[in-house]
This record gives C-alpha cells, structure tokens and sequence, in this order.
C-alpha cells in the first residue's frame, strides 16, 4: 500500500492543479471583466494548456502514484495527456473566428473547455474506479453544457440535452458496473483489483456482468456501435467548433480511459472481454463504414466517420497486448492530427458571414482554393487509410497487432470495412475535385487557422519519412499500459 | 558497384519535378506552359537516369544491384530499394512511356494543366517506386499510393462516365490490395521482417500459403487484371484520358504480372503450384472470353481495353508455367504489350483529339486523308496481333512453347486467342482506315503532326527492333528468371527438378 500522507503529494498532479486554478481564476477574471475579456481568457486557458503540457512532459513518467494509489503517473500517461492538450488547445484556437462570428464570445467557454481538459487528464491518469468516475463526470458536465452552448439555436440545446440524458445513463451504466466489481472484490483500486483478479481460477459471474457494465459505459464515451446513437446527433447539433473539440481531445481522454481500465486491473481476464471488444469493434466499423456513405452533411459524416475509426482503434484494444496497445496509441495520435486539420477547413466553410455544412458546398473547392482543397484531400485520403498518409500507418499498426492476435476474423473484416469506408471519403474528393465550382468560401482564411492547416497537413502528408519517433513513443506508453 | 543512389534518384525525380511546378505562380496560359516543359524535362531527365542503371546493371547476375538500405520504420522495415533483370526492365518500361505521355498530353489536355502534370509525374514516382522496392511495406506503399494521382487523372480529365469509372477503378483495386495487406502482415510476423530477399527464403507453412497466395493473388489479378474481376478495366480505360491510358494499360497492367513473379511464385512456391489449374482457367477463359467480347465492341477504346485483358491472360499464363520460356514469354508480352497498347491507346488519341469521338462506325477511309497516320496504325495492329518480326510475335511465341510443353489443352486453347485476336484487331483497322472517306466531317481531318510523330516513332522503332532482335531484353532478364525457376523448383522437389529447368 502506498504511504498515505496528511496532504498527497502534489508534484505528479501539477499540471492538474496547474488548469484545476487557472480555470478558477479565469472564470473569477471573466465574471470581474464581463464579455468583453473572452479574448484575453480565451488565450490565457491556451497558454495554461500549453504550460501544462511543459509540466506533464517535464514531470515524472516512470509509474509514480499518488492521493493513496488513485492517481498515476506513467509513460503511457503523459503521452495520452500531451496529445489531449494538444486536441484542446487546438480546438480552442479554431473556435476564436466562430465564436466571434456568431456573436458567442462569452468568456464561460474558455472556462468550460479547460475545465472539462482538466477531467480528461484526470482520466488519463486514474488509477482507481473512483477517480476515473470523478474525471469522466467533470469533463462531461462540462461537454454536455458546451454542446448547448448557442443558447439561441434549437438544434444546439437539443444536442447539449440529448447528450445529457444518454450521458447520464452511460455514467449511471458505468457505475453500476463500478460497484458490481467493488461488491464482488472488494476493491476500487486498480492495483488491488489486478492482484485480486490475477490469481486464477473461476472468474465470479458477477464481476464479468460487471465487467460489461463498465465496458457498456466507456463504449458510450467512445462513442463505439451499440451505443453511439448520440454521436451524429450531437455532432450535428452543436457549433462546429464544439464539434470539432468532441471529435478529438474527449474521444482521446476516453480510448485512454478504456486501454487503462481493460489492461490495467482486468488485464488478466483478457478471455473474457476480447470477444466484447471484438464485436464492439467489428460494430463500429462496418456502421461507421455504411451509415455514413449517405449523409450529406458534413458534421454528421464526420461523427460516423469517427464512430468507424473508434472501432479501428479498438482493433488494437481487442489484440490485448503490448502491440495491440502500440498501435491504438499511435492511431489516436494520427486520429487527432486528421481531425484537427478536417475540422480547420471545415470551420473556414463559409459564405456571406454564415456557416455552411453540406459536403456539396465544397463543390469546385479545387479551383476556388487550391491549397485548402488541397490539404482537405490529403486528410481525406489519409482518413480512407490510403498509404502513403498517415493514416495507413495508423491502419497498419493495429491490423498488425490483431493478425498477430490471431484475430483473423476481425482483420479481414476491418480492411474490408476501410473500403467501404474509402468510398465516402472519395466522394468528398470528388466533389472538390471533379465538381462544378459552387459560390466561393468566404476570405480571407484566419491566420491562425492557416498554421494549423498547413502544418496538419504536412504532418498527415510526410509522416511517412520519420515514422520511427511517434512509434517509439506509442511503444514505451504501451509497454507502461501492459506491466 | 556504385554507391551513388541511383534507383532513388530515378524513383524521386519525378516528385521533385512535381514539387517545382507546384511553385509555379503566375497567369494561366504561362503556367500551362511552364509546367508542360518542366514536366516534360523532369521525365526526359528520369529516362537518361534510368538508361544509366541499364548502363551499369550487371547482366551475368541474378543478385539485385544498385542496393539502397536505410532504416526507417524499424522493427524489420527498412528503406530497401534495388533491381533484378526483371523489375529493370519494368523500370524502363515506365521511364519511357512517362514523357512520351507527357507529351501527347501537350494539346489535349487544357484545364488545369499544373494540376495535371502534377499528378503525372507522382504517379511516375509511384510506379518506379514499385518496381524498386525490396521490401514489401515500401512495395504496399508505392503500390497503393499509385492509386491516389490515378484517381485525380481519371476522375479529373476523363470522359463523361468518369466519376464512375475512377470510382469503380479506386475501389476495386483497393479492395484487392487490403487482402494483400493482411498477408503482408501475416509474413512479417512469421519472418520478423518484410525484406523481400529474406522473404524469398523464409519458407512458409504450405497450409500458411494458400491462405497467403490467395491473398496476394487477390491484389494482383485485380490488378492485371484477369478474368472475372477485370471489368474495372474498360471502364477505366474508356474514361481516362488519352495518356491515362496509356499509363493504366502500359504500366499499372504489369504491377499485377510484376507482382505474382515476385511474391507469389518466389515465396510461396507449393501454394503456387496448388493453384497453377485455377491460374491457368481463368487465363484460358480471359483470352477465349475478352477477345469474343473485343470483337463485339463499338468504342474503340473499349476494344482496346478488352484485348489488353486477353494479352495479359497470355502473361499469366506464360509466368505460370514454370519454365524458362514461359517466363521469359510472359514478360516480353508484358513489355510489348506496354509498347504496343500505349501506342494503340494513342492512336485513338490522335483521332480523338480531332473528331472528339472514339466510336468506331463515326470513322472510315482515314488512308485517304491520314496516310502517315494509317501507316503507324498498321504497324500497331500487326504486332498487336503477334505478327512476326514485331516485338508482340516473340512474347506470344515463347509463351506458347512453354505452355505447350505443359499443358496442351490450355496451349489449344491460347492459340485460339490469337486468331481471335487477328479477328478482332484488323477488322477495327479495317473499319477505321479503309473503306471510302464519305463522313463529311472527316473530309478536313489533318495527318499527324510533328509532335505527334515525335510521340510514335519510339514506339514504332522499339516495336520493330524488338521484334526482329528481343536479345537485349531477353540477356538482361535471363538470368534473373533462371533463378526464380530454380528456386521454385528446388522447393518444389529439393532440387530434383532441375532437369526441368534444361527442358
């Protein structure tokens, strides 16, 4: 047992407690100021995000445990944090231009952002079912407010709300699932629980319903087929920078979530939940594959689209081991760097001060913008899986994982999954390409907007060239996952 | 030999020349032009490259040369890039027909033309890439990234049908090359590495290999493509444009020929022989089959396309064999086919490009008005045909005499396909050119001009010379192929099959 000590230790938490008082402090800066300081707040939560990262990368990531055994620091966490502050900040900048434009510019939405940040770091690096209930809460109260934050708009407030009611179901689904486990063994610990489920013998039938309770809730959070009905909606619904936060940094903080919880505690009970995730997985990606060839718009194309990518990064997941690991991490890493440049142009899609969503508004984006149609099928190309992109690398990882898992089934599946798959991201292609031009988007593009762009772009595009760094980095995370 | 990288060189040239024109700024009209000659001096430049390697490759050797290996993905994935006698030749193959290519764009392609050539010269790059590569994740990489600049040519400047045709092009190929990637996988984590030479000698389980074969097999004959999933084919080739074409049947034809030589038939020699009946009737029923189909087709590209489908049903048969004839047949058809159907895929270009239709009953009597343009018709068509004393005759030759010694039912069963062939090729000539010059419209239609000649007169000159003395190509090849036969027999029956290898 770790020493328990009158005050925890701090020093692993800090980049926590570092957003936990700058989120604070915005919020008292933003009630003294009123509206008008949304800007400054809004740069000051990107810089606390950014100082963060410092201290996470900085801090200690060699397995260091704190608060009694309920916080953990490891490789594998400060990898998951880093790409998580990276989704929100980016997000965060992407919003500036919307916000301003739709007349939103309230200073609550830094606040909310960095608030529900602060949550998924406290799921990244929960070590006990406890803590991990505490940071899925905080950070979902904190989405399911932004997703109704155009308080005006009937479809955000339906979104926001639609979100809370099924949210709070999976959370009410999740902790059930919690206190089966904790009735059964006795322990909320994640080590206790490990050592407890180790030794052999009869797995109680309890703690398998348990199990699927848990796993229930987190597929939720994921958004992973059966329970992913939320996710174009609510997609759909909310302002697309919102969107374009929920498709990243919180689908992140919860794949990481569930790699943690199935191989940290049951990582011996792999026969028992392989065949869930399997199925959760194939799931996921045929609907992700099918349902979305025929939406037309862009927002709720993306949620099937990331509905199909959970459930190729649960691939990896299913394999249940250090590889398997290897490669969700890494394709969660390339997820964001596509989404993050997906939604960049998708945010730019604009006419005569307002936003457009049909994916037949891209028509002719070839010739009307070059460069950003340009970037556009490269993430699109890169999202379909075709090499040289980044995006097959992600593919290629966690197939390799789950053939050497033995899962053949489950492979063969997937990359027939990916060519059906391929079929809607072509259609955008082609309607940038190879339609008519439409009306012309809105200039001049943000210059901030421009950055991120360009440099999602070449990361998606020349990932190839240096692979090697990003891999030893998902392999040292994993092999912190799977001891 | 040399410790300059040579094969990276020819193989990234193409991209750098890609990377220029992307910098070209300026009205519309002067960066059309300028990305014309850059492309064109970008491709001319990668073919003087490539002649160098032909220059230095040692043809006495069945070892690969002009070796590049850097780390790169690690964990067994290493940048491998080299050449044998057999992908060298492929390599030309490409490097050749690219600025011809580029070429015969010059007019008829005039929107986007920066675009466009943009994507030409990636898909050189891809191309020779997949010849190059030596290890099979660099090869995947090459192989389907080719598929991304195809997509763009097709859908981009194609014809009418062309969102189809790129579509059905894109996911069919696709679709074959995924099950290819799952057998890749599956080799990497028997062998622990995806080396191509160490690969040739790991030696899989034979129940291991069939699942393997069909794999790979699923990404070639898509591929090549052979019969029952070739119907990508015409489409692809009626919408492309001109030098799209060209590029499809010249070169992508052969990824799927180039492949089962050297995946299939090296690596997996007992799953390769189990299969060899299932290779050898969907060929018979290619051949049989597309040529009746050719003869019935009123697009001349469409006839084209088909009787691309028939002449590969001749490679695969050919390389199936096992036998040094065979083999060697298989890959002089697929050179010359590469020659021949580029021609032939531009000779509708030319007609095209005037007339703005490529049905067939729209012409007639050309001779009369196009007399140059006959004459390197009837060229074409002869060795389409397999005539003697053009480079179609010695592929198609060899490949029966191995296949003969084999099998002489499916050797019957070939030969028909040339007279099929014969049929389908000189009626289209003869509807196209003879006959009286009634159609009013055709009655201004002008002869070839220079730069159009210029665009034949390799091919023509290559045509012939090859026909009469294939012995360059076949000296570089020889040795390669013997290998590949002796290894295949040795693991077939621990060596006691040499005695095949003298038949």
């Amino acid at each position: 047992m770790p020493t328990v000590h009158a005050v925890p230790d701090l020093a692993p938490a800090l980049p926590e407690v570092i957003l936990a008082v700058v989120a604070m402090a915005l919020l008292m800066l933003g009630v003294f100021r009123g509206d008008g300081s949304t800007r400054t707040v809004s740069w000051l939560a990107v810089a606390a995000m950014a100082v963060a990262g410092f201290f996470v990368i900085t801090g200690p990531s060699d397995g260091v445990v704190t608060f009694s055994g309920m916080f953990v620091v490891d490789r594998f966490a400060v990898f998951m944090k880093v790409l998580v502050l990276i989704g929100s900040a980016l997000a965060l900048v992407m919003s500036f231009g919307y916000l301003r434009d739709e007349g939103m510019e309230r200073f609550e939405f830094p606040v909310l952002l960095v608030l529900a940040t602060l949550g998924m770091l406290m799921m990244v690096s929960a070590n006990d079912l406890m803590a991990l209930y505490l940071g899925l809460e905080l950070q979902s109260l904190a989405l399911y407010v932004v997703a109704a934050f155009k308080r005006e708009s009937l479809r955000s407030t339906e979104a926001g709300l639609k979100y809370f009611v099924l949210g709070a179901l999976s959370s009410g689904m999740l902790l059930y699932g919690c206190s089966l486990i904790y009735g059964i063994t006795g322990a909320t610990d994640f080590a206790a629980l490990s050592a407890a489920l180790s030794g052999g013998g009869e797995v109680p039938i309890g703690l398998v319903i348990g199990l699927v309770f848990l796993v229930s809730g987190l597929a939720f959070k994921v958004s992973a087929v059966p329970f992913h009905m939320w996710t174009p909606d609510v997609y759909e619904g909310a302002p697309t920078p919102v969107t374009a936060f929920f498709a990243v940094a919180p689908k992140i903080a919860a794949v990481a979530l569930f790699l943690r919880v199935m191989m940290s505690p049951f990582g011996g009970l792999v026969s028992q939940w392989q065949q869930i995730i399997v199925v959760v997985s194939i799931a996921s990606m045929v609907l992700g594959a099918f349902a979305a060839i025929r939406q037309d718009n862009i927002k709720r194309l993306m949620a099937y689209s990331s509905i199909g990518h959970v459930g190729y990064a649960l691939v990896g997941l299913a394999a249940g081991t250090a590889e398997g690991m290897r490669g969700t991490i890494l394709y969660m890493t390339i997820y964001l760097v596509m989404n993050v440049g997906t939604f960049a142009v998708i945010l730019n899609m604009k006419r005569a001060g307002a936003m457009v969503e049909g994916i037949h508004d891209l028509a002719g984006l070839a010739r009307s913008r070059p460069l950003m149609a340009l970037a556009m099928g490269i993430f699109m190309f890169s999202l379909a899986g075709i090499p040289p992109l980044a995006g097959f690398f992600a593919k290629l990882y966690v197939f390799l994982a789950a053939v050497n898992a033995e899962l053949y089934a489950l492979a063969v599946i997937g990359v027939l999954a990916s060519v059906v798959g391929a079929f809607y991201y072509l259609r955008i292609i082609r309607i940038m390409y190879f339609d008519a031009p439409s009306e012309v988007f809105d200039a001049p593009v943000a210059s901030e907007m421009r950055v991120i762009l360009a440099a999602a772009a070449v990361f998606t595009l020349f990932f190839f060239a240096y692979p090697a760094p990003f891999l030893a980095g998902a392999e040292a995370a994993a092999l912190a996952l799977v001891r | 030999m040399i410790d300059f990288p040579l094969l990276s060189l020819v193989t990234f040239l193409p991209t750098v020349g890609a990377a220029f024109i992307l910098l070209i700024r300026g009205e519309e009209a002067v960066v059309a032009r300028n990305a014309r000659w850059v492309a064109m001096w970008t491709t001319t430049m990668t073919f003087c490259a490539s002649l160098a390697i032909w220059f230095w490759f040692n043809p006495s050797t069945a070892e690969f040369q002009f070796v590049e290996k850097k780390a790169w993905i690690g964990g067994g994935i290493d940048y491998h890039m080299g050449v044998d006698g057999i992908s060298l030749l492929f390599v030309l193959l490409t490097t050749l027909l690219t600025p011809l290519c580029v070429l015969a764009s010059w007019e008829a392609i005039s929107t986007r033309v920066k675009e466009y050539m943009i994507a030409f010269l990636i898909m050189e790059t891809m191309m020779i890439g997949v010849f190059c590569a030596l290890d099979v994740v660099v090869f995947y990489l090459f192989f389907e990234g080719g598929l991304i600049p195809m997509f763009l040519i097709i859908g981009g400047w194609g014809g009418e049908r062309r969102i189809y045709a790129t579509f059905k092009f894109f996911l069919y190929t696709l679709l074959g090359s995924v099950l290819m990637l799952l057998a890749v996988l599956a080799m990497y984590l028997k062998a622990g590495t995806t080396d191509i030479p160490t690969l040739m000698n790991t030696g899989f389980d034979v129940s291991w290999q069939r699942w393997l074969w069909l794999a790979f097999f699923a990404a070639f004959a898509v591929k090549i493509p052979m019969w029952p999933v070739h119907t990508w084919l015409p489409d692809a080739h009626v919408e492309a444009p001109t030098a799209g074409s060209v590029i499809l049947a010249g070169v992508l034809l052969k990824i799927g020929g180039y492949g089962f030589l050297r995946f299939s038939i090296p690596m997996l020699p007992e799953a390769t022989e189990f299969f060899t009946p299932l290779v050898y009737a969907l060929s018979v029923v290619a051949i049989v089959y597309t040529s009746l189909v050719a003869l019935m087709q009123e697009d001349m590209k469409k006839l084209i396309a088909y009787s691309s489908v028939a002449h590969m049903g001749f490679v695969t048969i050919g390389i199936f064999t096992f036998t040094t004839q065979g083999i060697e047949g298989g890959i002089m058809v697929m050179l010359s086919h590469g020659l021949v159907s580029a021609a032939l895929f531009l000779i509708v270009g030319v007609v095209y490009d005037r007339m703005h239709t490529r049905e067939i009953a729209r012409y007639g009597g050309l001779v009369h008005r196009m007399p140059v343009y006959a004459a390197v018709f009837m060229v074409v068509a002869l060795a389409n045909v397999g005539l003697p004393g053009t480079s179609g005759f010695v592929g198609e030759f060899l490949v029966l005499v191995g296949i003969f010694r084999v099998d002489t039912w499916v050797a019957f069963l070939a030969t028909t396909g040339i007279v099929l062939s014969v049929a389908y090729t000189l009626w289209l000539y003869r509807r196209v050119i003879y006959g009286k010059l009634e159609k009013a419209e055709l009655k201004e239609i002008s002869d070839l001009d220079w730069r159009e000649i210029a665009v034949f007169a390799p091919l023509i000159v290559l045509v012939l010379f090859f026909g009469v003395y294939p012995q360059p190509l076949l000296d570089v090849m020889h040795v390669s192929v013997a290998n590949l036969i002796e290894s295949h027999d040795m693991a077939m029956n621990g060596g006691g099959g040499v005695a095949r290898l003298g038949r």
